[in-house]
């Protein structure tokens, strides 16, 4: 039927668009740690014996900064792999 | 390319009705995380086994340079009469960094199944909120909703919910991306090495196509930072945030 294919292909297309736009959401972070990285390094510039305390503080909180890219990406995975199977079994 | 990233897969389910989950399914999860326990529980019985005040083993050293870890960090980042949580916190991070690393050896992890961090994320949100309770009492852990003004309430509400939600997607989002860039890595590497190989003439072309060379070096690679490195990295982060908010529970006056 003309109209199964056509809701198929809107389902698909809605899909692939929303995994698009999930993944700006990395913009965030990549701004956000380039930023804690910058002062990572004018700290060790200033005081280069505090280098170790630095960086490793500095790697925690770029992991907890990745908080919401991750957020996007996994939203994005669920569009492009899980969610078109569960259309497909509901629009039959 | 037949990769299959759908989830965890569940093996049987028995048919005894839980009141608001359904059936009682046994999943891959499950079964892998007996398996870390199992693990988790021999590494600790054949560290602490034998152990002697002078002359000590290396095995006793190691045993012994664990112990302090834990030590320090929960206690030099909560107070000395937070000692009683090292147990927990000690375990969940060995619980965590197994199962994370367990993937290693082709098993799934559990934690890349959202149930496993939620579990975690739900006892770390009770244990933050009876804190706040033995602090100020319910009335006070209630008025503290209102505490800027009284409109931020729902907001208040909001952000207290996201604490639990956001340690448990960190975690699981963090384990589950490496989980599926390494699959497709994988897949992406076998059909190129298929296509590269498929070139050679005849019969050996054939046969060679069959075994994906290419997949050998380049996922091990990614894989140091996807697994190792996000694997600790996480289960620290989560540690890491349920004593600095038992801590912070805690010093609220």
């Amino acid at each position: 039927m003309e109209f199964q294919f056509l809701a198929k292909g809107i389902a698909l297309a809605g899909c692939a668009l929303g995994a698009g736009i999930a993944l700006i959401a990395g913009v965030g972070p990549g701004i956000g740690e380039g930023q804690a990285v910058a002062s990572a390094l004018e700290a060790i510039g200033r005081q280069p014996e505090c280098k170790g305390d630095v960086t490793s503080t500095m790697i925690l909180g770029c992991a907890l900064a990745e908080t919401t890219g991750i957020y996007g990406f996994v939203t994005g995975l669920l569009l492009v792999f899980v969610a078109p199977g569960s259309f497909m079994n509901l629009l039959g | 390319m037949d990769i299959d990233i759908s989830g965890a897969r569940i093996f049987f389910e028995l048919p005894i009705d839980l009141p608001l989950l359904g059936p009682l399914r046994i999943s891959e999860t499950l079964l892998v995380s007996w398996l870390v326990i199992l693990v988790v529980t021999g590494l600790c019985m054949w560290l602490t086994h034998d152990l002697k005040t002078e002359n000590i083993s290396k095995r006793q050293a190691v045993a012994e340079m664990l112990v302090e870890m834990a030590n320090n960090f929960v206690v030099g980042n909560m107070g000395e009469k937070f000692r009683y949580f090292v147990p927990f916190v000690a375990g969940l991070f060995a619980t965590s960094v197994v199962s994370n690393l367990i993937g290693l050896l082709g098993l799934r992890s559990p934690t890349a199944d959202l149930a496993t961090e939620f579990a975690w994320a739900v006892v770390v949100f009770i244990m933050i909120t009876a804190q706040k309770i033995k602090v100020g009492g319910v009335g006070g852990y209630l008025l503290d909703f209102t505490k800027p003004i009284p409109i931020l309430a729902p907001f208040n509400v909001l952000s207290e919910l996201a604490t639990p939600i956001g340690m448990a997607f960190r975690h699981f989002g963090n384990i589950l991306s490496g989980v599926v860039i390494n699959a497709l890595l994988y897949a992406a590497l076998a059909v190129a090495s298929s296509a590269l190989l498929g070139m050679l003439p005849g019969v050996l072309g054939d046969v060679l196509a069959q075994i994906p060379i290419l997949d050998v070096g380049v996922p091990a690679i990614t894989s140091v930072y996807f697994d190792w490195v996000s694997g600790v990295l996480q289960a620290f982060i989560f540690c890491m945030l349920t004593v600095m908010f038992i801590a912070n529970a805690a010093a609220e006056e």
